[in-house]
């Protein structure tokens, strides 16, 4: 009988290391699963940690450059290859760790800077967003700019060395807790989507208000901001003058695919498991025979949406193009999660319609179903994704 | 595993398509139909299809086979879908070839699979017995009588019934359901020919002391359900493949329609009212193409799952292919209800198709089951 020796190769070594470190400097109550938003750290000049544990993970993991593994060192990254960068994900997945950090600048701003921004810019704001030093908001839609994003009004007037900004921003999502906001504003009334361009404001500065929105779940995420004659340096502006409709539909590309994926996170146990529990089952049957095939129907386009978003990265993979593709998987899944929700308060009964009390779970089912309308609206709505699917994937006519 | 195919695969998929398109486009079928053919399939087109290995892609190379997988065959049926084809791959293939791979016996396999691999023979399933497809419904009866058995019992929606040669019996025997392979010439056999709505045929097939003698058995006597159902899980899965042709078919020639027609001076395919509609398609095409290939996979991997995932699949592709054959007609207009136009070729054979081997009422019913409710 003969034996190999078989020597790990340095990836093998790569994810050993990774492994090793995160059981040796990620906090047991790191692991945990996100019960509310006060397990959620997000930095900024204002940020508070929660509790020791969650400061020791956040600078355990800066020390480490592994904020954002995959950005250069330069930039405040920890410089990872694709592979490597990936492991890293993967291993604390494994562990169940939690992000150190929830961030726009990280998840939107950042791979806008590193594809459109200055050197000058990616030195100076990057690392500023992995220290966890500045909190980012987006200021893309407007009171009567929304779907139809492009007809934006909010002004951005040339004044020699600055601008000069008026106008309002909606659905600025926690605006109230920001320190900077990434904005699209008109420089050039002459021209619809060539007159857009993409500014950083800092919103300590004079003019700059906030004000939050309640909706129908009972909370308030978002907000309107105003900028009233606000100055805004020259070189904050991003990319060239007038092409910032480039950037913003990258973005929005970028928004699509997480909103998307949505229906990943919020509730783990399969629907099928959730019906089972709260109407029971005879002879091995659903209690309820009219729901029945709505959950069966349901669980299966499920899997086969997720299939399908495999499907689609083994092409892209295998260097096959993505195309549109963002819109069809943003309208099926934020349908599917609006689905699923439907489904859950219908077998939630009397109890899915609790808004409070604690036996009711603070309402949690109610306002989170509330929630989910929002899915098919928020980062073009369902309606704006089938016409891109029409236009683009199908070459169907405009008028 | 990736969800993409091999480059083999790609290849066969490209050949068949070209084969196809020349050979059997849906005026061949058109052709069949009108002539009333005998065999309701083009016999020399079939020869053909032998001679490149379509009928012995999932036979093992040691019986003259090519041992390919039903990767490679679901291309081959995705692009007969799309052609519409009537061809034994569905009966003969599909059906008869996966009963003999899955329960004979050697001795039997060396009889008959080389022959079948080469197109010579065809076998096709006498399964269901009742209106809808219901397998664990078997009244027919194979009582023993010293060293054979005595058959009796009716069988319907036996597909290319008329033209086979042999079929593969599902019957009630002392300890169970068994599978008998029974040569169509039997005496006590007779057998009629049903012309269906896509112009396709099954037969309705009666058996009446039809004596055969043991060494017809096909794997173990009573022990016929669980291969009865793996048999019909590939089906529904290789017949999911065909469907999806058919429904990427309907649906680019309907979406073509909505560029060319044009009403209030402009194409119909600029009013969203009908961009919607097609939007949508895509996205439940799509999501139909990828259920099959994961399906296909599965099958050629030995997948303890694949139950679930045939009837996941038989179940979306049924209600997809009824959207898309409904929408094509209704987009063509009044055209549409013509015969001379050919989207109601795939309306009628998305109802047979939907039908066949458990409808979606049927798999998603059977999903729930196999998923604990």
């Amino acid at each position: 009988m003969t034996t190999t020796t078989e020597m790990p190769t340095p990836i093998e070594t790569f994810r050993m290391e990774v492994r090793n470190w995160l059981e040796a400097n990620c906090p047991t109550s790191m692991r945990q699963p996100i019960k509310s938003e006060k397990d959620l750290y997000w930095g900024g000049r204002n940020g508070t940690f929660a509790n020791e544990d969650q400061k020791a993970w956040f600078e355990a993991m800066y020390e480490k450059g592994w904020i954002v593994p995959h950005w250069p060192k330069e930039y405040g990254g920890g410089g990872l290859g694709k592979e490597e960068n990936k492991i890293v994900l993967q291993e604390m997945a494994r562990l169940g760790c939690r992000k150190p950090i929830t961030s726009f600048g990280i998840w939107m701003l950042g791979p806008a800077l590193l594809k459109f921004g200055s050197e000058e810019q990616k030195r100076h704001y990057l690392p500023e967003i992995t220290a966890g030093k500045i909190r980012w908001c987006q200021g893309y839609s407007e009171p009567n700019a929304g779907s139809d994003l492009a007809s934006l009004a909010t002004s951005a007037v040339d004044m020699g060395d600055h601008y000069v900004v008026n106008g309002q921003k909606v659905w600025t999502s926690y605006a109230d807790n920001a320190d900077w906001i990434f904005c699209l504003v008109r420089t050039n009334k002459e021209a619809k989507h060539g007159g857009i361009s993409f500014l950083l404001i800092d919103m300590a500065t004079q003019g700059v208000s906030t004000s939050p929105i309640k909706l129908i779940s009972g909370k308030s995420p978002f907000c309107e901001t105003f900028f009233d004659n606000v100055k805004v340096p020259k070189e904050n502006l991003v990319g060239e003058l007038n092409r910032g409709w480039t950037i913003a539909k990258y973005l929005l590309t970028h928004e699509r695919e997480m909103i998307g994926g949505i229906g990943e996170t919020d509730v783990k146990k399969p629907l099928h498991q959730v019906a089972i529990e709260s109407l029971g089952t005879e002879n091995g049957t659903l209690n309820d025979p009219i729901l029945r095939p709505d959950i069966a129907r349901w669980s299966i386009d499920k899997m086969a949406y997720d299939i399908t978003i495999k499907r689609t990265m083994d092409e892209v993979k295998a260097g096959q193009s993505l195309g549109a593709a963002s819109s069809f998987f943003k309208y099926y899944g934020t349908e599917l999660n609006k689905a699923k929700y439907e489904l859950m308060l219908a077998m939630g009964g009397y109890n899915g319609a609790a808004w409070e009390g604690e036996e009711f779970n603070y309402g949690q089912l109610a306002r989170q179903f509330c929630r989910t309308k929002g899915n098919s609206i928020e980062g073009g709505t369902s309606e704006v994704q089938l016409n891109i699917v029409a236009k683009r994937i199908l070459g169907l006519p405009s008028k | 595993m990736a969800l993409i195919l091999n480059e083999e695969q790609q290849m066969l998929k490209t050949s068949a398509k070209e084969f196809l398109k020349e050979r059997a486009p849906v005026e061949a079928l058109r052709k069949l139909r009108d002539e009333r053919s005998e065999t309701g399939f083009d016999r020399q087109m079939w020869n053909e299809m032998a001679e490149m290995g379509w009928a012995c892609l999932t036979i093992s190379e040691s019986y003259g086979g090519l041992d390919f997988g039903y990767v490679g065959l679901g291309q081959i049926l995705e692009e007969t879908g799309r052609t519409l084809t009537a061809s034994p791959l569905i009966s003969n293939v599909l059906l008869g070839t996966t009963a003999i791979n899955l329960a004979a016996s050697n001795t039997q396999k060396e009889a008959l699979l080389p022959i079948i691999a080469e197109g010579k023979m065809l076998v096709t399933l006498a399964l269901d017995e009742s209106t809808r497809h219901n397998p664990i419904q078997i009244n027919t009866t194979a009582s023993k009588e010293g060293d054979s058995y005595v058959l009796n019992g009716k069988k319907v929606m036996v597909l290319d019934g008329h033209v086979t040669d042999k079929f593969v019996v599902a019957a009630k025997t002392e300890n169970g359901v068994s599978l008998f392979l029974v040569d169509a010439k039997s005496d006590g056999i007779s057998i009629q020919r049903v012309i269906m709505m896509d112009s396709r045929n099954s037969a309705t097939v009666q058996f009446e002391n039809v004596k055969i003698s043991a060494s017809s058995l096909l794997g173990e006597e009573g022990q016929g359900a669980a291969t009865i159902e793996k048999i019909l899980d590939i089906a529904r899965i290789g017949l999911s493949a065909e469907m999806v042709g058919s429904m990427t078919e309907a649906f680019e020639r309907t979406v073509a329609y909505l560029k060319e027609r044009k009403q209030f001076g402009v194409p119909i395919g600029s009013f969203q009212a009908l961009q919607h509609r097609a939007a949508q398609m895509f996205c439940e095409i799509e999501l139909c193409k990828s259920l099959v290939l994961k399906s296909l996979q599965a099958i050629d991997a030995n997948e303890e799952n694949l139950p679930i995932l045939a009837s996941m699949t038989k179940a979306k592709v049924s209600e997809t292919l009824q959207l898309v054959s409904n929408e094509g007609v209704q987009m063509f207009g009044g055209i549409g209800m013509t015969d001379d136009e050919e989207i109601g070729f795939f309306l009628k054979r998305a109802r047979v198709a939907q039908q066949t081997f458990g409808d979606a009422n049927y798999h998603i019913d059977r999903f729930a089951k196999l998923s604990g409710y």
